[in-house]
């Protein structure tokens, strides 16, 4: 993507004599559309306008990772926060803005690349240029005699010049001389770099498509989670083309899990003991079940997912008594409302037994709400001020009444209906702090006992059938990107002429000229090494001392500098990568 | 895990230690550069004929060199005050290293785990950056007070907001690849923090260059030429470097949050910086932008990276915030 298309002849590009018909003007449109959009200063721009573009993805919440900040922050700015909610500022990376950057950014490169790739694939077919006429006008240049005649000269320079690209020539009165070149693969690294890139785009589509997310809370008590289709999940966010057919049906169960914090409540780690049956065995109905731990940062892969530990929390387990002495259990996850002391909240809901009669049910269901305490700091007002379970209480309201669990209405697992509470229609009967075999015993004679507590574990499940590709067309990029930035293109000559007269010291003057065309630090020592083995001293100068030139480098336009094919070779201004028009 | 505390505290020492001595070699470099004023210039006016006649697409360094060539005077005042800062950036890296080794044998980890190292990690990488340039380059050791300035900002930053006590990491950062992905992060911020400052310098030599009335102090610089190749090169030793942590960083990702990439705020500015560097490096191979244009663009990504370490991990919640500043 560094090129611009090479110009073309300028009868082609100046209106017919006979004057433009509507088609001609229409293709000289698009062609110029299509020139402007390969040159390098619209992807320039474009690359520019990305990363702009990308910005606010980074300063502002985003619905992808993070749906909560984004409620937040529009609840925060009632004025601004709509307005940017409309230009897509909270789901960035899906609105059309950013999609067209990147998309003509992606047809800018595609349209470079391809032309650019050709012209290497000719290049590399091409012989290595004419020795210039002065090969004392180099930045590197060395002169000596040789005792050998001109033929066993370069014969031995070509030995010499193992790994180089070589063709000898022949000039006028018995002189011979070698052209080369070494570095073509800076080039072909920049090329693989920039075709890694569209390859890459297409890694991530695939996973956009064919892949997805889901995220589930199983107890870890036994319970078993099976990857049958999206209900079994709590929140489940499928590719384009996934409709929740089809997913690959393992199964896993979750035996326990550990937790262990260090004094001051960090974490320091955190366990949990699962078995599973990947697809097929879950399909022959085997019995059989592979252990494994799974924990942060080791995920579980099994066919085509992978199964995160995300997050864990608690679980009170109550045990309801009724006045008939029948008894029911609640057990559902609380959510931790603070990460560092896992303080959580939450609600169990509780359907009497036997109760058949629908309006005698609305008068009678039972919610244990509040706040639990894995270590409670004790006292009237129960906060928790360690993670891990050392002193867990249960600082609850008994709510009894009409949950509202018919009225079609979504509600929330970890709390009440608070339009229930409000209409009158489910009123607090209890509130106590209990610790675990603590009871409760409500007007009507029911018990509620705390009997314990459970682990819950938070797992992700995560298919992405692109990703590999994704992952070796990084690495593609990686490497591409290293060869272009690393290699240098670097030219050497050779040029043997008979002395004349042939007495003066040897049969042979040998001159060396040596031209850097990228990046010239570092070509000073390799030519005088070059100069050397080839019995010649170098004059080379050094990289860096070359008289500075008294204007600033903006007062030298690159198109000044003539082209190396008029035998002239220019002094390479220090420039990398010059978009001079290659002298072949 | 155990933490050596009283092994953290040396640590501290030696961070305390480091950045007094560099705070000394920066005094010493700007009186070096205070001193430098009228050589400089009586230089220059002697060498421009010389350099018209030249002319051409050649570019050198000649005109940073303290003593003219031929004569050889003993050393001026101006060097003397050069070298003995050069012997203090050193002794100061030194005592950085050490820093960070203890550190680590104190956390029982690679000592980058939190804001507090990590910043103090960079600002090592960027010093010794800038020594490996000064035992290429001697004729760049006026530069000493512009590369320390902003080390030692950052350090202090590191040593009063940002710290934080050894302690070990939670478990999301128990992985190899937190020597992996962050070392190439660190490494990678350290070189782009000398071709950012290099590139600041340049706008400031350049603009004097076009105009010699402005910026009169900006003489004493190397020539514009030679900042930009700083410049350039720094950059495309890190870029690669930085591509290699952002993509490591993917694959981490892939492990521990269930995604190679999800947008995480951290993750998005690393790509935009990651895409104003490459800006940067087509820009300087296109005629038309190099020059001042991608020296524009350098220290925009520079400010990028600034951006990225502050305010991403102190003001924006995400996945990264693992600064362990309360």
């Amino acid at each position: 993507m560094t090129t611009t298309l090479p110009k073309a002849p300028a009868g082609d590009a100046g209106p017919p004599p006979s004057g433009p018909s509507r088609a001609r003007r229409a293709l000289a449109l698009a062609r110029n559309t299509w020139r402007g959009l390969t040159s390098m200063r619209t992807a320039l721009i474009l690359l520019f306008l990305l990363a702009v573009a990308a910005l606010p993805g980074a300063v502002l919440p985003q619905r992808t990772p993070s749906p909560n900040a984004v409620d937040d922050y529009l609840a925060q700015n009632p004025s601004l926060g709509p307005v940017l909610d409309d230009l897509g500022f909270f789901d960035v990376f899906a609105t059309p803005w950013f999609s067209a950057v990147y998309l003509l950014l992606f047809i800018s490169l595609i349209g470079c690349l391809v032309p650019r790739s050709i012209e290497h694939a000719r290049s590399l077919r091409v012989e290595p240029v004419a020795v210039p006429r002065n090969l004392a006008r180099l930045p590197h240049h060395a002169q000596s005699t040789s005792d050998d005649d001109p033929d066993a000269v370069v014969a031995a320079a070509r030995r010499r010049l193992r790994g180089w690209r070589i063709v000898v020539r022949s000039e006028p009165g018995g002189v011979r001389t070698i052209s080369a070149e070494k570095g073509a693969l800076r080039e072909v690294g920049n090329l693989v770099f920039h075709l890694s890139l569209v390859a890459l785009l297409g890694g991530i589509a695939i996973g956009k498509i064919l892949g997805y997310e889901g995220q589930v809370i199983v107890m870890a008590d036994g319970s078993e989670f099976c990857n049958s289709g999206i209900y079994a999940y709590d929140s489940f966010r499928p590719g384009l083309q996934v409709d929740g057919t089809g997913l690959d049906p393992f199964c896993l169960t979750v035996d326990g899990f550990r937790a262990t914090f260090r004094p001051d409540g960090q974490p320091d780690s955190f366990d949990a003991a699962i078995r599973y049956q990947d697809g097929e065995a879950v399909q022959s109905g085997a019995d059989a079940w592979v252990p494994h731990d799974l924990a942060v940062n080791d995920p579980l892969r099994v066919d085509g997912e992978r199964v995160y530990l995300l997050g864990h929390g608690y679980a009170p387990r109550f045990t309801v008594t009724f006045p008939d002495g029948q008894q029911r259990v609640g057990l559902v996850q609380w959510r931790p409302v603070d990460q560092a002391t896992l303080l959580s909240e939450g609600a169990t809901k509780i359907d009497p037994p036997g109760v058949t009669d629908e309006a005698q049910r609305r008068r009678s269901q039972l919610a244990i709400t509040g706040l639990f305490a894995p270590t409670s700091s004790g006292g009237g007002l129960v906060t928790s001020v360690f993670p891990a379970l050392n002193n867990p209480e249960v600082a609850v309201d008994v709510l009894r009444g009409d949950l509202g669990l018919d009225s079609g209405r979504a509600q929330s697992i970890f709390s009440v209906d608070q339009g229930m509470v409000d209409q009158g229609r489910l009123v607090r009967v209890a509130r106590e702090n209990i610790k675990p075999g603590g009871e409760i015993t409500l007007d009507d004679g029911t018990r509620i006992r705390f009997d314990g507590v459970e682990n819950w574990v938070s797992l992700q499940v995560s298919h992405d059938p692109g990703q590999t590709a994704v992952l070796i067309t990084a690495i593609a990029l990686l490497g591409g990107l290293t060869l272009s930035l690393t290699v240098r293109r670097r030219r050497f000559w050779v040029r043997a002429a008979p002395a004349l007269p042939p007495t003066t010291g040897g049969r042979t003057v040998v001159t060396l000229g040596g031209l850097a065309r990228t990046d010239r630090a570092g070509y000073g020592e390799e030519f005088g090494r070059l100069a050397a083995e080839l019995g010649a001293r170098g004059e080379a100068e050094p990289d860096h001392a070359v008289p500075d030139h008294a204007m600033p480098d903006s007062a030298v336009p690159e198109e000044a500098v003539p082209p190396e094919a008029t035998q002239e070779p220019s002094v390479d201004a220090g420039g990398e990568d010059r978009e001079d028009p290659d002298g072949r | 895990m155990v933490v050596d505390a009283q092994l953290g505290q040396f640590g501290d020492l030696l961070f305390e230690s480091a950045l007094g001595v560099y705070v000394l070699a920066m005094i010493l470099h700007a009186v070096e550069h205070a001193l430098l004023r009228r050589p400089a210039r009586a230089e220059e006016s002697a060498r421009e004929p010389v350099g018209a006649a030249v002319g051409g697409g050649s570019t050198g360094a000649a005109d940073v060199n303290d003593a003219p060539a031929g004569a050889a005077p003993p050393r001026s005042r101006a060097e003397r005050f050069g070298r003995m800062g050069v012997s203090l950036t050193v002794l100061g890296f030194g005592l950085h290293l050490a820093m960070l080794v203890v550190r680590g044998f104190a956390a029982q980890r690679v000592p980058w785990g939190n804001m507090y190292e990590f910043t103090a990690a960079i600002c090592l990488v960027a010093v010794g950056a800038w020594l490996v340039v000064l035992y290429r380059r001697p004729e760049l050791r006026r530069l000493g007070v512009f590369v320390l300035l902003p080390v030692i900002i950052l350090m202090f930053l590191a040593g009063t907001v940002l710290y934080t006590q050894t302690a070990p990491v939670v478990p999301a950062l128990r992985s190899y690849w937190l020597a992996i992905h962050v070392s190439a992060a660190v490494i990678a911020s350290g070189i782009l923090l000398l071709a950012g400052v290099s590139s600041v310098l340049y706008l400031l030599r350049a603009a004097h260059e076009n105009t010699p009335t402005r910026l009169a102090w900006a003489a004493r610089l190397p020539g514009a030429d030679v900042l930009d190749r700083v410049a350039y090169r720094a950059t495309a030793l890190a870029f690669p470097i930085w591509t290699f942590a952002v993509i490591t960083g993917a694959i981490w990702a892939e492990a521990a949050w269930g995604r190679y990439w999800g947008w995480d705020p951290k993750e998005t500015t690393a790509l935009v910086a990651w895409i104003v560097y490459a800006c940067y490096l087509h820009a300087r191979s296109t005629a038309g932008w190099r020059g001042r244009r991608a020296a524009v663009i350098n220290v925009v990504g520079f400010a990028v990276m600034v951006f990225n370490l502050f305010f991403v991990n102190l003001v924006v919640t995400g996945l990264h915030s693992y600064a362990g500043v309360g």
